[in-house]
């Protein structure tokens, strides 16, 4: 009896270890371990070492291209129906749309957006990428308090695929019995959105495409009116799970978590991140969402919404996308005057 | 001699036949009784007989109802997918009503209202099982002590889930049930109001757990410690010398100069367990009803210390550039 209670208990050892082994969320030390904060507030960054290495593969640069010369012959004078990109010379003009083809569409070529006729605006890939190009010299002139001046390009989100690995839809949450069971608003359904937690599977729609008050703490010691619902908390607290995700950071990375609210006790790159929130409101709303009638069916979410980008689109799981490489500098044509 | 170094009971002892019990009066019980070796080995052998009476019946089938209402919204919540049920099981959810409901007692049901019965039933249950605890002591002549220190508890669930909602006017500031979701809703609800942590009740009741465990790890090991001398039977050696129980005073004498008694090391544990969740429910019942940042209540009050400025001095830039915040 007592030999087969203690080859049950090995058993049973055995299987949990072998479980627990299996189960997805391991991460295999070392831990590299950053302090960026005053000691015993927590304020510190962690990363596996394969993690590193594995996110530093994914964010070398692409082949470079020779730079060409402003000056010269126009594109507008080489090119019918030349819209976005007028104030550039024709070899500009050339090098960009090699390098849109590098980094948007490698296997598909020039002929993802064009057909024989090139002014042709027939296909709708050319009209998106028309917006786009407007969109990231936007990013580049009107929102150097997020990018700086490292900027982004075509290849901060699109890494060599027509559509970037990290869009976002508006999502109803999972498909639900109706009638009068319970609907939960969105709430406890594990997804990459919220961070694998039970908070709502759509904290974008209220906060990157509507402006929704992300602020839910307290003001002041005492009540002084109804603040935010815990809802409301949960909604925030989800979006904050999916940018500490997108930057694989954690909360410590521009909170000092003992006091969320508390702008002076946090660090600098929380100041980004909230120009960032800005910028991806109006990034959704003027340029992605008004895309919608111009895509096909099979390009649009479950409510028939355009892609749309949020803070994993760029950043890609590192709080600098391409680790602050500037491609920008090398892609002059991408930055200067915004969109007419 | 490893013979009292064990982790199971070695020796069982047991009568010929289940032992019916004290007699009394004025009481019928279920005759039912048997034994079983197996839970011998960690407890008694002897196994009923079990007194359910109509306040345990009507508890379990509450408490029933509860777990169908909870489970089934649960299982609905993935459209009646089976696998899904399973391998979401810990995420899924039962919400509270929306802020919009305020405390109506009767919203949609797919918006909150099955929450609202879930709770009903449940609180019932728990209600009819603390009744029956209070009876079962009385009938057997003993204190009521495990009755109050269960309510002590239900106190706790009642504040999260009933009384501050009501305070609040508000049932969505209740807790939701299911796994993850009442631990995210925990994580939410200090990050709301400004950091548990600051909350003095929140303080006194993280001392009375760690405090019980503390005490509960202190006693069971100086019992099975003073086991080679019989030291289970604590209070009829109480008098005498050299036994376990005065070898068990002496050793904590020796060490920390104080002992415990072998009665009043239960007072201790009683009133620890029993605090903890008196503490914390204060303290859930003072958050957002009368402090609405606690974090901010504590600087108020001297008891959060200023760090060192390591950073560049940020400004919310919300004030400076405008935009929603």
């Amino acid at each position: 009896m007592r030999l087969a209670f203690s080859l049950l208990g090995i058993v049973v050892a055995t299987l949990l270890t072998v479980a627990m082994l299996f189960t997805p969320g391991w991460v295999r030390p070392p831990i590299i371990s950053t302090q960026t904060g005053y000691r015993g507030t927590g304020q510190e960054q962690l990363i596996s070492a394969q993690n590193k290495r594995i996110l530093e593969a994914a964010n070398a640069l692409p082949a470079p291209i020779d730079k060409a010369s402003p000056s010269g012959e126009r594109a507008t004078s080489a090119y019918k129906n030349v819209k976005v990109l007028t104030d550039l010379s024709t070899d500009e003009f050339n090098r960009l749309m090699v390098a849109i083809t590098q980094w948007v569409s490698p296997d598909q070529g020039c002929g993802y957006c064009h057909t024989d006729d090139l002014a042709d605006d027939g296909v709708y890939t050319k009209i998106v990428s028309r917006r786009m190009i407007a969109m990231t010299r936007d990013i580049n002139k009107e929102w150097t308090s997020h990018v700086g001046d490292v900027g982004v390009t075509c290849y901060t989100c699109h890494r060599g695929q027509p559509v970037p690995k990290n869009v976002w839809y508006e999502n109803p949450g999972a498909r639900h019995a109706g009638g009068m069971a319970a609907h939960n608003y969105g709430f406890g359904h594990p997804s990459t959105s919220n961070g694998t937690t039970a908070l709502p599977v759509d904290p974008f729609t209220p906060h990157l495409l509507g402006d929704d008050n992300i602020r839910v703490v307290g003001k002041t010691a005492l009540p002084t009116t109804r603040g935010a619902s815990i809802q409301q908390t949960e909604q925030s607290y989800a979006l904050m799970m999916h940018m500490s995700q997108a930057l694989g950071v954690n909360c410590t990375f521009c909170h000092n978590s003992r006091a969320f609210l508390d702008w002076s006790q946090s660090a600098p790159q929380r100041t980004a991140a909230w120009n960032g929130l800005q910028m991806m409101r109006e990034l959704n709303a003027v340029y992605l969402e008004t895309l919608k009638p111009l895509y096909p069916a099979n390009r649009l979410g479950p409510l028939g919404d355009s892609p749309k980008a949020n803070c994993g689109t760029c950043h890609q799981g590192v709080s600098k996308p391409l680790y602050g490489q500037s491609m920008l500098q090398d892609f002059p044509e991408l930055g200067g005057k915004a969109a007419p | 001699m490893a013979y009292y170094q064990n982790i199971f009971t070695q020796v069982q002892v047991r009568a010929d036949a289940p032992h019916p019990g004290v007699p009394v009066p004025g009481m019928k019980r279920t005759s039912w009784a048997t034994f079983s070796h197996l839970l011998g080995r960690i407890g008694n052998a002897q196994i009923g007989p079990i007194y359910l009476g109509y306040l345990g019946t009507l508890s379990l089938v509450f408490g029933f109802i509860a777990f169908e209402i909870i489970g089934l919204n649960m299982w609905a919540s993935v459209n009646w997918d089976p696998v899904q049920f399973v391998r979401q099981l810990p995420w899924l959810a039962l919400e509270p009503p929306k802020p919009q409901y305020g405390i109506k007692i009767f919203p949609p049901l797919s918006e909150g209202g099955w929450w609202l019965f879930a709770g009903f039933f449940l609180t019932s249950s728990v209600l009819l099982w603390w009744w029956r605890m209070y009876r079962r002591a009385r009938a057997l002549g003993l204190g009521t002590h495990t009755a109050w220190a269960f309510l002590s508890a239900i106190w706790l669930y009642l504040v999260l889930g009933f009384i501050r909602p009501l305070l609040m006017g508000s049932w969505s500031e209740a807790v939701p049930f299911g796994i993850f979701p009442h631990l995210d809703w925990t994580a939410a609800f200090s990050i709301r109001y400004g950091n548990l942590f600051y909350n003095p009740f929140h303080m006194l009741s993280i001392a009375f757990l760690y405090g019980s465990a503390l005490l509960f790890a202190m006693h069971g090991a100086t019992i099975l410690a003073v086991g080679r001398f019989g030291g289970e039977r604590e209070i009829e050696q109480i008098i005498d010398r050299g036994t376990a129980s005065e070898r068990a005073a002496l050793f904590w004498r020796w060490t920390m100069g104080f002992n415990a008694t072998m009665e009043s090391i239960h007072r201790w544990a009683w009133w620890f367990a029993v605090l903890c969740p008196l503490s914390g429910g204060i303290g859930i019942l003072l958050t957002g009803t009368v402090v609405d940042n606690w974090y901010l209540w504590g600087v108020l009050h001297g008891i959060a210390p200023e760090y060192p400025h390591v950073f560049a001095p940020v400004v919310d830039p919300a004030l400076t550039t405008g935009g929603a915040p």
